[in-house]
Parts: C-alpha cells; sequence; structure tokens
C-alpha cells in the first residue's frame, strides 16, 4: 500500500498506476458542486483561488454536520462528473490530485495527463467508514453554502484507488 | 373511527428517518454479504468486504450510512377510519424529518428552488405520495434518497407493440451509462405501465420493496432475474471498478396503461438503499 503525502510534486505520481491502492495523509480540501461553480465565477472576474492549488488534492464531499465530540459526520465522495466542467483550469493553476466516485470525461483526462495530475476514487456510500480518517476540519471560503462550503481537512490513511492515473490509464469502461 | 394524534405521527417519522439513515436493512445486509461470497474479483470483494464494515460502523456509532442523507421521499397510505388530530397532516411529517434530522446530524441536502438554489437548512420538505385505504391504520413507507443514484434514471414511453427485447435493452443500458455514479452495486427500481407520472412512481414504490423479495406475478419475477443476470454481465462491479457485482436486484412493478401507451421508467438507487416503514 503506498502512502502519498500532499501537497504532491510529479515525484509522487509518476509512479502511480490505475489499480493502485493508496492512503493519503496530511492536508486535502473539500468541495463540491457550488464550491466549484464560486471558485470558477471568481476567477472569471479576476479574483485569485481561495487557496492555492499547487500540489493541492481535492477531495468532492459534503460532508454530514460532526456529532458532539466528532470533527465530522460521514464523509463519503460524491459523483465527480458534475466537476467535469471546472476541474482543466484547476489543474491548469496546479491542482495534482482529485478525490470522488465515478468516470471523468475526456476533456479532464486530457488535462489530467497534460498537468500530470491523479484521479482517486474513494469508496461511495461509505461515508461512517471513511469519517474516522479525517482527523481535523475547518472552513476555508463559502460558509454560507453550508455542507457545500471550501474545507481543510486533515487525513490520516484515507483509503483510496488510483482509478485514473496521469498516462490517461483508467479502472472505468468507456 | 380511531384518533390519531400529529404528535404521534412527527415523533414516528422523527425516529424512523434516524434508524433509517443509520441502520442498513437487513435484506441489503444479506445481499451484500451473499455478493461477497460469490464475487471472483479480489479487488470488488475488498470493496464489499468495506461497505459490509461501514454498515458495521454507522450502526455502533449511530452514524449515517452515507453523507448524501437524501431528499426523502415518502409513500403514505391513510386509512379511511382515521381521524387525524391536532394539525397538519403534511406539516406533522414534514417536523418528523426537520427533527430527526437535526437529532441524527444528517446532511441537509435539499434546496428551496432548482435555480436560486438556497439550502431549506432543515432537509425539508419531502416528497409524499399520499394514498386513501380501507382501514383504521396509517402506513409511511420511508425512503432517504440520495442523488448520485437519482439522476441517472431515465423514462420512455415506447410504443404498446415494442418488442420486449427493446425494453429490457433500454433498462440494461439506463444501468450500464450509469456506471459507477449511482454507487453500484445497485437496486434497479423499473415502473411499467401507467402514464407519464405514475410511471415514475412505479419505479419509485419498486425500490421500497426488499431485495429478495420477487413480483408475486411469476412472468414479472422472471423478468426480474433475468435482467439481473444480464445486468451482473456487464461487469461494472462494485464503484464502477469492474466485478461480479454490478446489480443486487431489479425490482419492477406493472401497472394499467393507455392503449396507445408503454411508459418504462428506470429509477436507481445505490447499494446504500435506506428504508423504514411505519405502522401507526
Amino acid at each position: 500500500m503506498k502512502i502519498i503525502v500532499p501537497p504532491l510534486k510529479d515525484e509522487d505520481i509518476n509512479e502511480l498506476k490505475a489499480g493502485d491502492e493508496v492512503l493519503i495523509r496530511g492536508v486535502i480540501y473539500g468541495a463540491r458542486d457550488a464550491a466549484h461553480k464560486k471558485m470558477a465565477a471568481g476567477r472569471q472576474s479576476g479574483c485569485d483561488w481561495p487557496v492555492d492549488l499547487q500540489g493541492q488534492v481535492i477531495y468532492y464531499v459534503g460532508p454530514c454536520p460532526a456529532p458532539p465530540g466528532r470533527v465530522i459526520g460521514s464523509a463519503g465522495p460524491t459523483t465527480s462528473g458534475r466537476m467535469d466542467a471546472y476541474t482543466p483550469i484547476m489543474l491548469e493553476a496546479g491542482l495534482k490530485g482529485m478525490i470522488g466516485k465515478g468516470q471523468r470525461g475526456p476533456a479532464v483526462i486530457e488535462a489530467m495527463v497534460k498537468y500530470k495530475a491523479v484521479y482517486f476514487a474513494a469508496i461511495g456510500g461509505a461515508g461512517a467508514f471513511i469519517a474516522q480518517t479525517i482527523k481535523k476540519v475547518e472552513t476555508v471560503a463559502y460558509q454560507e453554502l453550508g455542507p457545500e462550503a471550501l474545507i481543510k481537512m486533515e487525513v490520516y490513511d484515507f483509503p483510496c484507488i488510483v482509478a485514473i492515473d496521469i498516462y490517461g490509464n483508467s479502472l472505468y469502461k468507456t | 373511527m380511531r384518533t390519531v394524534q400529529m404528535s404521534e405521527i412527527t415523533s414516528a417519522v422523527c425516529n424512523a428517518v434516524i434508524k433509517a439513515n443509520t441502520i442498513l436493512p437487513p435484506d441489503i445486509l444479506q445481499a451484500l454479504r451473499a455478493a461477497k461470497e460469490k464475487e471472483s474479483v479480489p479487488r470488488a470483494r475488498k470493496i464489499l468486504d468495506i461497505l459490509l464494515l461501514n454498515a458495521d460502523i454507522a450502526a455502533k456509532e449511530q452514524m449515517p450510512l452515507c453523507q448524501d442523507t437524501g431528499l426523502v421521499v415518502i409513500d403514505l397510505s391513510i386509512g379511511q377510519e382515521v381521524k387525524l388530530e391536532g394539525g397538519g397532516l403534511e406539516e406533522a411529517i414534514q417536523q418528523g424529518i426537520r427533527e430527526g434530522y437535526k437529532k441524527g446530524y444528517f446532511r441537509n441536502s435539499v434546496v428551496d428552488d432548482p435555480f436560486i438554489r438556497m439550502n431549506t437548512g432543515d432537509n425539508t420538505p419531502a416528497i409524499i405520495h399520499t394514498h386513501i385505504v380501507p382501514g383504521e391504520n396509517l402506513w409511511l413507507k420511508i425512503l432517504p434518497k440520495g442523488a448520485g443514484s437519482e439522476n441517472v434514471g431515465a423514462l420512455a414511453v415506447f410504443k404498446p407493440t415494442e418488442s420486449l427485447e427493446n425494453i429490457k435493452a433500454f433498462i440494461i443500458n439506463t444501468v450500464s451509462a450509469a456506471g459507477a455514479n449511482s454507487c453500484p452495486p445497485v437496486i434497479v427500481g423499473v415502473g411499467c405501465g401507467g402514464n407519464l407520472e405514475h410511471c415514475a412512481y412505479l419505479a419509485k414504490r419498486a425500490l421500497l420493496r426488499p431485495v429478495d423479495q420477487r413480483h408475486e406475478r411469476q412472468d414479472v419475477a422472471g423478468l426480474e432475474n433475468e435482467l439481473l443476470q444480464e445486468i451482473n454481465k456487464l461487469s461494472i462491479g462494485p464503484q464502477g471498478l469492474g466485478g461480479d457485482t454490478s446489480a443486487l436486484a431489479v425490482n419492477i412493478e406493472v401497472g394499467p396503461t393507455h392503449i396507445a401507451s408503454l411508459p418504462v421508467a428506470v429509477n436507481m438507487n445505490c447499494h446504500c438503499t435506506r428504508r423504514a416503514v411505519i405502522k401507526i
């Protein structure tokens, strides 16, 4: 099992192959539909990204609220394809990893190859299991979006599978 | 006449949504276990193991099984001998959801409008289908429905003379196109007959039936089994990452339709199908 520690450099991911199981340790960011739309709109009107994307990993997630004594509620992946339209410009800005579930479109895979980025599949519907690997959570932007806010998470041994590698090899049937 | 207080309904709905979101129904657990035994692909077996472990953790820790605690669908049957007291029935149900989602620390996944998209902040309103039936009981069948699987449904209205082969192909192609997005292994709800909106409702109602119960009509049950085999041959596998287990069940509901129509709806549900039934 490979251990992956963001922020990622090319040499951290160029040996990863579709099908590899990995454990992520360190900081990842959580964002889904509404946060992506806001980030993209911000860029179009000339604002900076709310966080420096260089080498970072984004997890497509909208978690449940944290019950007392916990840092987060259930937190499994959402469908990545809905973020496809926003992904190439984020890869261009240095994003190196994405975690979600399901197939990505051809434009995303092309951009992943061009900018060298990897797509990890987390287990959809295993939100209680995944939440145990999330150790710290803080809201970074868009608090008003509630479960769709942009969050920063510290994870330890967050389990995923390389679904599409930086060479464009994919575990999903086309 | 039997009198039922609205407060009783609110509290029953509150408890039911908490239970539904944290405890996987026994028929689904059993189907996942059986699938794991039969699964020949190691990665798929491992994923099925994680899903079973997730169900364990959720039950023990009182955590929602999945962060998408869903838009709640309720199939409500009211006995005509029931007298309801203490407010509006619909509001009593919505209040139960409001309380349950707050108490359970569940995600609020409902927005007020398809375009403005402001989160309503309490996971209401639920979608309620109401039927008046004989008797003096109230039945609420509750389905907190995730969107990953809801988004990949399809409806087609065929000609009444359409071949069964083409109808089967439509169902199989819908499952195939959904791929990993519907969180396989899926449960495929199919509605055949009715009209445009009733057909979609039949497909939803099919998802309320446990996966270990086949349709009471032998021909429909045969079609369910046949479609399940065909779908599992697609090798979508758990999470769409390959394997023998693409679906746990195909549940079909049929209904009367117009002489000119043959509507077919496919409503998918994820492996994490959550449901609860309340009898008051």
